[in-house]
């Protein structure tokens, strides 16, 4: 496909992460097929980025390979990354862990599906947890971006790059099976070479990629057996983490202003609270969207602000109810909240989320 | 003669490598990985690429490789150190990339990426310390521990009924088309080390040459491990290690 221009093209979700990556200046893809996000690797590997941008593309053994490919690609100051979906995303938590503890920045992308287990390949957001928590060993974080859009799963590939650079950390957007597979237009970001040599050892003087006589070796380990020393590190990623929190929440409102109810949905499922917040307005309750684009940082200020003017808040995740946590702990019990989602891969639709929040808050 | 009229350079029989520093190491007397250590960092220092060299330290005894050696490291999770090199090499071709790995790292746990990447024909190389034994968590057993052979997980001896068979890893790695030299050395005497050092050589040249992936098995003992002394480990390790896993190279192309 011809993407060397600016105009508006369509596609799924998943070809626009493939298309944005070689145009941000990424430089290695390894990553496993898994349904429903298979067409990022198919993508990159009919693009052939390899002649043009120099863009290495690799199809991995496994997705415990992939990660560590990543751990490998980003310590040696490379814009790496890597998609899967919920099972392949759940291997690889032990590589996320070992990015965290030695501050490796690497791009993750999550299509997810529902589970637990195999699950389904229908569309789920039951990884918030896994994403939000960690969701491998120890004490970190990882930054995630939640695109409730086509366009934004091509913009977020290099926001996600240049945060997970900027903090030394692992990257992931967050998306889902119906984000991934559906067609929208997109006008993808404008083409941004790889960086030189030169360019990642100004940016990253510590990647390992070969000692040179004006300095130490690097060494980009996650091990401490010192517990002082361990406990320093601990302490330095917590003020990172605190660092982020207080400067890289992105949210978006909707109808806020004099809303009396809110939902809280990110994602796909954000789609579907816009068209029930113009469902319940037209039946005259005045109903509102906060939509966190970034689910870790979380933008747990902003709701607690405004859980004092809200009658109620709704958290509507296409799960079990998992952010419905994350608002609890923002509002400390100043509003009712209540949690709307479906398993199974069932997307709910407009209409029932209109009930659900009539019967739950707005008796 | 005074001792400055001996030190000169034409009487230098033996000096350490540049690329080693002092710290203290932590291997046990009569372990193995000290020498072939010595030898890696003789290796890229003669070849002149310090500057150019990405190591990769296992999960095991090897672990802290990167206290001892002054070239850039990464340390992989146990298993995975070939996916990592898989990559830097891919994104930095001009580099020499290498791993070090011991026989729980690489043909237990990290089997596939080890297989992978060797099929692959990636070009790096795979130095494997085969022990026969897991040393760093305290001599439990490992895929290359011998029928017979006690370990703290199989008290009374390896039965293959109860734990299966030592896993051949460089004769099957051997097979493999993306490998162009495997080959098995030890380094229990000085003729051993000399060969040992040149096939570390041979492997490091053909990464950089880009012939396919290598892999170095280093034949090693485990003192500690063993429940032997370092002499009665050599004399154990060449009675028993070396009819199950013969020295000299399985292919060279
Ligand atoms: C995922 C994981 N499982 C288990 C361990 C514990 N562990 C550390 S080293 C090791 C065995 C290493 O043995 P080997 O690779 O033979 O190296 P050696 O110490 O003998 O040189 C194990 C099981 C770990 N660190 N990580
Ligand atoms: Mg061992």
């Amino acid at each position: 496909m011809d993407t060397s221009n600016q105009d508006i093209l369509l596609m799924k979700g998943n070809e626009a992460i493939a298309h944005a990556a070689i145009r941000c200046g990424c430089d290695g893809y390894f990553g496993y097929p898994i349904t429903p996000q298979s067409e990022i690797l198919e993508t990159l590997a009919a693009e052939k980025p390899w002649e043009t941008t120099g863009m290495v593309v690799l199809q991995a053994e496994s997705e415990v390979a992939s990660i560590n490919m990543l751990y490998g690609g980003g310590g040696s100051g490379k814009r790496v990354m890597t998609s899967s979906s919920s099972p392949g995303i759940a291997l690889m938590q032990e590589g996320i862990t070992y990015l965290a503890g030695a501050e490796i920045p690497a791009l993750i992308v999550n299509v997810q599906r529902g589970g637990p287990g195999l699950g389904t390949i229908q569309p789920s957001q039951g990884d918030y947890f896994q994403a939000t928590r960690g969701g491998g060993n120890g004490d970190y974080q990882v930054i995630v971006l939640a695109p409730s859009s086509v366009q934004e799963m091509a913009d977020f590939v290099d926001l996600a790059f240049g945060l997970a650079f900027r903090y030394r950390n692992p990257a992931m957007i967050l998306s889902d099976g119906v984000i991934g597979q559906m067609m929208e237009k997109v006008v993808l970001p404008p083409f941004k070479p790889r960086r030189t040599e030169e360019q990642i050892r100004q940016e990253c003087p510590w990647a390992a990629i070969g000692r040179t006589a004006d300095r130490k070796p690097n060494i980009l380990t996650s091990l401490e057996l010192r517990p002082e020393a361990m406990e320093r590190h601990n302490i330095e990623l917590q003020a990172k983490y605190r660092q982020i929190e207080q400067t890289e929440v992105r949210l978006e409102e909707v109808q806020t202003a004099d809303a009396e109810y809110l939902i809280v949905a990110f994602g796909s499922a954000a789609r579907i609270a816009l068209k029930a917040i113009d469902m319940l307005r037209a039946e005259g309750i005045r109903a509102g969207l906060l939509r966190p684009i970034t689910l870790w940082p979380f933008p747990t200020e902003r709701i607690a602000q405004l859980a004092g003017q809200v009658r109620g808040i709704l958290s509507f995740e296409i799960n079990a109810g998992q952010m419905v946590q994350d608002i609890r702990l923002a509002v400390e019990g100043r509003t009712p909240v209540a949690h709307y989602g479906k398993m199974g891969g069932i997307v709910p639709t407009p209409d029932e989320l209109v009930q659900a929040l009539k019967q739950k808050l707005a008796k | 003669m005074s001792k400055e009229e001996i030190i000169q350079p034409q009487n230098l029989v033996y000096q350490k490598p540049r690329l080693m520093n002092d710290n203290p190491m932590h291997y046990c007397p009569g372990c193995s990985h000290g020498v072939v250590h010595k030898l890696v960092a003789e290796v890229i220092d003669e070849m002149g690429m310090t500057d150019h060299t990405v190591g990769i330290s296992p999960v095991g005894c090897a672990v802290f490789a990167y206290n001892y050696l002054d070239i850039d490291w990464q340390e992989a999770a146990h298993g995975r150190a070939p996916a990592l090199a898989t990559a830097i090499k891919r994104l930095w071709p001009d580099r020499l990339v290498f791993t070090y790995q011991g026989d729980g790292d690489l043909a237990c746990i990290g089997t596939a990426e080890t297989i992978h990447a060797l099929n692959r024909g990636e070009h790096i190389t795979i130095i494997f310390i085969n022990n026969a034994i897991y040393g760093m968590t305290g001599g439990q057993m490992a895929p290359t521990t011998l029928m017979g052979q006690k370990t703290s997980t199989c008290p009374y001896g390896r039965q293959a009924d109860l734990h299966g068979f030592p896993l051949h890893i460089t004769d099957i790695a051997a097979t493999l088309e993306g490998t162009c030299y495997v080959t098995r050395q030890s380094v229990h005497t000085v003729a051993a080390i000399r060969k040992a050092k040149a096939a570390i050589r041979k492997a490091f040249e053909n990464s950089m040459a880009g012939k396919g992936s290598n892999l170095v098995e280093i034949v090693s003992t485990c003192s500690s491990g063993w429940k032997l002394t370092p002499a009665e480990a050599n004399q154990w390790m060449a009675e028993h290690m070396f009819p199950y896993y013969p020295l000299g190279d399985l292919k060279d192309i």
